[in-house]
């Protein structure tokens, strides 16, 4: 397996001295592994964190800047961040008016976010924690660790992002980001794994007419393999049991999202059709995101997700943002 | 023999050395229902707190046990972080500032752990986690501690349950972890967390012995 890398040891290290060299805009500290706003915290406004297993470039690093994170801790690959670390970025995100996490439903991200928590709040920072769980793949049942938190973090935190920036206080800003939770879904088809760096071989085997359907976003696999089929068909495959699970009407923010591996054409393929789909079944895309967000290494497939639209969540979406990787209005 | 101080170092090298021996297992097992990197998290967990130990060079086996969990939850990440690192930690207050304990105080640290871990991580015997291991190794430890048994004779008793338990995992379909979405297609395989967990209890058996 051929990979740009030096070691896969140095994977993590290497690419924080990049993103440091590339963006002027972050301080990024490497010994901690935290990546915050070059100009510190803001004073008087909630500060935001997020972090997560690394491998999902460009969250979450590369939201932190106006408008979005003020922190991120990217942990190893595909493996949570440590509590000391969260803590680290939390000190650095905080201005004075608490700090919301923002974690995605996995055991170990909210297992460490916790701990973090409680470090924080023993050194009186206010924290309060928001747990992502768009995926509509998964049963939320007693017999599940429940949903999975995937593309819809990127909304969480574009949007509570902006309501921070508004001046909202540190429960408002939560409220906005559990609204955003919950009126998101997500559901992501893969066509080949990913390789972790230390594996060195994909994380699962897909024959050529196979796909693996409701993949989550660490390389595992998901509930079945399907047949492989035209984008028209895995797209409304994935948009049917979106659309079962929470009815996609009025106006709605589109994700379609590679995981990494698939190509910008054949996403925009993808969206083609979920264009169609949307309004064929009475919905209006308003506003959208094509590309990789939320990534799994080099995994080829895609994620989509959608987001119910209102007054509100519009104008927080539109507000301006300057990040390394989401940048409009400003 | 009492355990003390110096076992107590000697079982989380002897962890250390059981989880880099069978690193290439543990990610295997990891890769078929999760995302394969649970021998690389325990290695690199479990070298923090032999590094932990070394550094604070503590002179009661609860300190030595404390120092290990702190060393693990800031270093391994993931779920085994947090759950190791309490159930470590969890086990060294249990102990207390006695400079050495028999066997039912060590098989009361070992409940204190397995407490730890069913708080921290919901889980319930039957989930397909680490507590199917843990649970029954803690019982067999306490049945053998209170007939009077020595540590060594619980320590291998708790091994061999944690290993069935191990075995038992097999059939389960998981319901805790990341293995949970895998619904029906987590049976068959044996569970990564009970995997290392029966090492390190297979290791408290070693040094005991």
């Amino acid at each position: 397996m051929k990979k740009l890398i030096n070691s896969p040891d140095s994977v993590i290290a290497d690419a924080l001295r990049g993103m440091a060299a590339a963006h002027p805009s972050l301080a990024v500290d490497l010994e901690n592994r935290v990546i915050s706003r070059a100009g510190g915290a803001t004073q008087g406004k909630v500060g935001l964190v997020s972090g997560g297993g690394s491998g999902h470039e460009p969250l979450h690093g590369g939201y932190v800047g106006y408008g979005m994170l003020d922190a991120a801790a990217p942990g190893e690959v595909y493996t949570s961040p440590v509590p000391d670390q969260i803590l680290a970025a939390t000190k650095a995100a905080d201005g004075g008016a608490g700090v919301l996490h923002i974690v995605k439903n996995y055991t170990g991200d909210v297992l460490n976010f916790r701990m973090a928590a409680e470090l924080a709040e023993d050194e009186d920072v206010r924290v309060v924690s928001v747990v992502t769980n768009d995926d509509a793949a998964v049963e939320d049942s007693t017999y599940t660790a429940g949903r999975r938190g995937v593309g819809g973090t990127v909304f969480v935190e574009k949007i509570a992002g902006a309501a921070a920036e508004e001046g909202a206080d540190l429960d408002t800003v939560a409220r906005v980001a559990m609204h955003v939770n919950e009126v998101t879904r997500s559901f992501a088809i893969a066509l080949h794994a990913g390789t972790v760096p230390a594996a060195g071989k994909p994380g699962f085997d897909l024959a050529e007419n196979e796909v693996e359907l409701g993949v989550g976003i660490h390389g595992e696999p998901g509930r079945e393999r399907g047949a492989m089929a035209p984008v028209h068909d895995l797209i409304g495959y994935s948009l049917d049991v979106i659309h079962a699970d929470r009815p996609i009407s009025g106006d709605v923010l589109v994700m379609l999202n590679g995981q990494g591996g698939s190509p910008l054409i054949e996403l925009y393929g993808a969206f083609a059709e979920a264009v169609a789909w949307i309004e064929g079944h009475g919905g209006r895309v308003a506003r959208s995101l094509v590309g990789d967000y939320i990534t799994s290494l080099d995994q080829e497939g895609f994620s989509i997700t959608v987001m119910s639209l209102d007054d509100d969540l519009l104008r927080l979406w539109d507000a301006p943002v300057a990040t390394p990787a989401l940048r409009w209005g400003r | 023999m009492a355990f003390d101080a110096q076992t107590a170092t000697a079982w989380i090298t002897a962890s250390e050395a059981a989880v880099k021996a069978d690193e290439a297992r543990l990610t295997s097992l990891d890769a078929a229902i999760g995302d394969g990197d649970h021998g690389a998290n325990m290695a690199r967990g479990l070298a923090a707190a032999s590094t932990n130990i070394a550094e604070r060079a503590p002179s009661t086996p609860g300190d030595v046990l404390v120092a290990a969990g702190r060393g693990i939850v800031a270093k391994t990440g993931g779920a085994s972080g947090p759950l190791y690192g309490s159930a470590f930690r969890r086990a060294g207050k249990a102990l207390g500032d006695a400079a050495s304990v028999e066997a039912p105080v060590l098989g009361a640290a070992l409940e204190a752990a397995l407490t730890a871990i069913k708080e921290l991580g919901g889980a319930n015997e039957g989930d397909k986690t680490m507590v199917d291991a843990l649970t029954p190794a803690v019982a067999a430890f306490q049945a053998v501690a209170a007939d009077g048994g020595p540590i060594a004779a619980a320590a291998a008793a708790a091994a061999d349950a944690a290993e069935q338990g191990l075995s038992a995992t097999v059939p389960l379909q998981a319901r805790k972890g990341r293995a949970s979405y895998l619904g029906p297609r987590s049976i068959g395989h044996e569970d990564p967390g009970a995997a290392s967990t029966t090492l390190i209890l297979r290791a408290l058996a070693e040094v005991t012995a």
